[in-house]
């Protein structure tokens, strides 16, 4: 013990205090505190007179073990010269002990797991009630709009296809035509196991036109754009932009939602266009130079492989994936309250959220067009 | 020694070495010149003010004090160390020499005010669970919130509320140095006239130098030993009387206009 040492005087203790008492030596006098153990009654008396650079931390922290040692029962005086933060903070802990008991930092409560579980299956379904009014909302908007062009905001609308279509042109090309070479060089090696290369143009052109291309784009478009519009209104909703456009009886879904999604309708077809052309010009080139099928002989093959439907049922996939990317990723960030971490949750969720459902929807259309032919 | 409760400005630390000295402070923007060689000094155990007009580069001084910004030209010594001549390790034991509270608190969002009060704590010492929790009790109680406070995020307080926890974290490290940037604004008049009695309290009770942002005339009446005021990127310093004398022309519509005099009225009447 060398912050402190306790001695018996005649009818009452000593506590006599020395050395370093400022807040680096905390740890310090903590230990010697934590030692005190033995039970003292009546009075003690704290000697200051050895004590260099009190800090506050140390000073509470001895009279905390004090007060706990004699449960509030013990008469403690000071003497030696205190410093003058001993009486400012006996006063204040005494106001804290008188006005709350015990005291007690309150930490959140854990909830056990199936508390836990109980509440997430609720909010599943209370969001699942919830997104489709948001559609309802959305779609009163947009027929409303119908009737009045102006608010649907050609401006905006134009923006958000730069900021979502045309700005992702290189990427969506770049990877378009990379999975296709990788898809027409896989199959490639396959098929020639049969002598039948040329069939590495029905591949990639059926995969590309009608699966890869607009699911890829979608998938791309979910992490750029999906994340950028959770994002943006989260943002908007933290610093009070969406509360102030309502209380100027604007409403964010016509000026803030429904621009984006339109927006995100129109680019993703022409975006999945893109991607079309680039896949089929991976494939040709690998075709060319890999299997050495001349660029005219991979058109006309091209042409034989495509029934009239191909091309229609990758694209229509397009405008229902758009809907979903945005209306998701416009949802949770109007769910953004209070924090940060909050905006970085809902913008993940809503990544992940809209990357599913567009999966979900293709494997449902997969269904549908089997069933009627397409 | 001097007394801690002595009449603001009524006393006369000449002779001290200044805490924070500024000297030839210059910020541009571009075209835009905002400190055009400021200098200030501040004295230990003192309540500097700074005042000046929107966009006068209130905020740009402080982050130049605090290392957060480079100046184009100007040196900053704060307790007679050049901040720029500190070794990175200097520089963490400088930070915590000084806490600092921000225009809207700045409280970590994802983090309880107990969390955000042990913050700097666990940094800079390593200290058991309770001790910091004893820690969070004493600071809490030095800014006048309650204990229930401590397992709150900052999005459940009050405007009030936040300033105080912010108080609060910068005080846990106990500085001698606090930096306040516009610790009243968005108070309610009760409110902010407590944190005026908080702020007077707690520099004669731990000796603490204050440097305070704040365009509260009030707070600047009840408060400070001595304004600086920011005026054409020069800064005037003067105790409170002399300010009120200065016949610079922002200067004296800003403390003599309709709301300086009711607000001098209420201070001194």
């Amino acid at each position: 013990m060398d912050a402190l040492a306790l001695h018996r005087d005649g009818e009452s203790w000593r506590l006599e205090l020395r050395g370093d008492w400022s807040l680096q030596a905390m740890e310090r006098i903590n230990r010697d505190l934590e030692a005190l153990a033995s039970p003292i009654s009546g009075r003690v008396v704290c000697d200051w007179a050895r004590v260099e650079h009190p800090g506050l931390g140390p000073i509470w922290a001895l009279l905390t073990r004090l007060a706990d040692l004699g449960a509030g029962r013990l008469e403690v005086r000071h003497e030696g010269n205190p410093p003058p933060t001993v009486e400012l903070l006996r006063k204040l802990q005494l106001e804290l002990c008188t006005s709350h008991g015990k005291r007690a930092v309150a930490l959140p409560m854990h909830e056990g797991a199936i508390a836990r579980l109980g509440r997430w299956t609720v909010l599943q379904g209370t969001e699942a009630q919830r997104l489709l009014a948001f559609f309802g909302r959305i779609a009163a908007v947009l027929g409303e709009g119908l009737r009045h062009l102006r608010m649907l905001r050609l401006r905006s609308i134009v923006r958000h296809v730069q900021e979502t279509g045309v700005s992702a042109i290189p990427i969506v090309s770049l990877i378009a035509f990379l999975i296709s070479v990788v898809v027409a060089y896989l199959g490639a090696q396959q098929l020639a196991r049969f002598g039948a290369t040329i069939f590495v143009v029905d591949l990639v052109t059926i995969a590309v036109l009608r699966e890869m291309g607009v699911l890829l784009t979608a998938i791309i478009v979910a992490g750029r754009s999906g994340s950028a519009f959770a994002a943006e209104i989260g943002v908007m909703q933290l610093n009070e932009e969406t509360d102030a456009l309502r209380a100027m009886g604007l409403n964010p879904i016509e000026l803030l939602v429904v621009p984006r999604v339109l927006g995100l309708i129109i680019a993703l077809p022409c975006l999945t266009i893109v991607a079309d052309a680039m896949g089929l010009a991976g494939g040709g080139l690998l075709s060319l130079v890999q299997l050495h099928i001349p660029l005219t002989q991979f058109t006309i093959r091209l042409r034989e492989a495509l029934s009239p439907t191909t091309f229609w049922a990758g694209l229509v996939k397009a405008p229902v994936f758009a809907l979903l990317i945005g209306m998701v990723g416009a949802y949770r960030g109007l769910q953004v309250r209070e924090s940060a971490r909050e905006l970085g949750r809902l913008t993940t969720m809503a990544v992940v959220q809209s990357i599913f459902l567009v999966i979900l929807a293709d494997a449902f259309f997969a269904v549908l067009f089997e069933q009627i032919n397409f | 020694m001097r007394a801690p409760d002595t009449q603001p400005g009524l006393e006369d630390p000449a002779g001290e070495a200044p805490v924070v000295r500024v000297r030839g402070l210059v910020n541009r923007f571009g075209a835009q010149i905002v400190h055009d060689g400021l200098s200030l000094e501040v004295r230990p155990n003192e309540i500097f003010g700074v005042v000046g007009g929107s966009g006068t580069g209130k905020s740009v001084l402080l982050h130049s004090i605090l290392g957060l910004r480079q100046p184009q030209a100007g040196t900053v010594e704060i307790f007679g160390r050049d901040i720029r001549e500190l070794s990175p390790a200097e520089q963490l034991a400088m930070s915590r020499r000084y806490g600092v509270t921000f225009q809207n608190g700045a409280l970590i969002s994802s983090l309880t005010v107990a969390q955000n009060i042990q913050l700097p704590l666990r940094e800079a010492y390593s200290l058991p669970e309770d001790v910091l929790d004893e820690m969070v009790q004493l600071n809490l109680s030095l800014v006048g919130l309650a204990p229930d406070a401590a397992g709150k995020y900052p999005a459940q307080l009050s405007g009030g509320m936040v300033k105080r926890a912010a108080l609060a974290r910068a005080l846990s490290l106990e500085p001698k140095l606090l930096f306040l940037d516009e610790p009243t604004s968005g108070l309610d008049p009760i409110s902010a006239a407590d944190f005026d009695a908080l702020l007077l309290y707690l520099r004669a009770e731990l000796k603490l130098t204050v440097v305070m942002i704040t365009h509260d005339l009030d707070s600047i009446f009840r408060t400070c030993n001595r304004v600086g005021v920011i005026v054409e990127g020069h800064m005037v310093t003067d105790t409170l009387a002399g300010i009120l004398e200065n016949s610079t022309p922002w200067i004296h519509e800003y403390f003599h206009g309709p709301r300086a005099r009711g607000a001098l009225e209420a201070a001194h009447g």
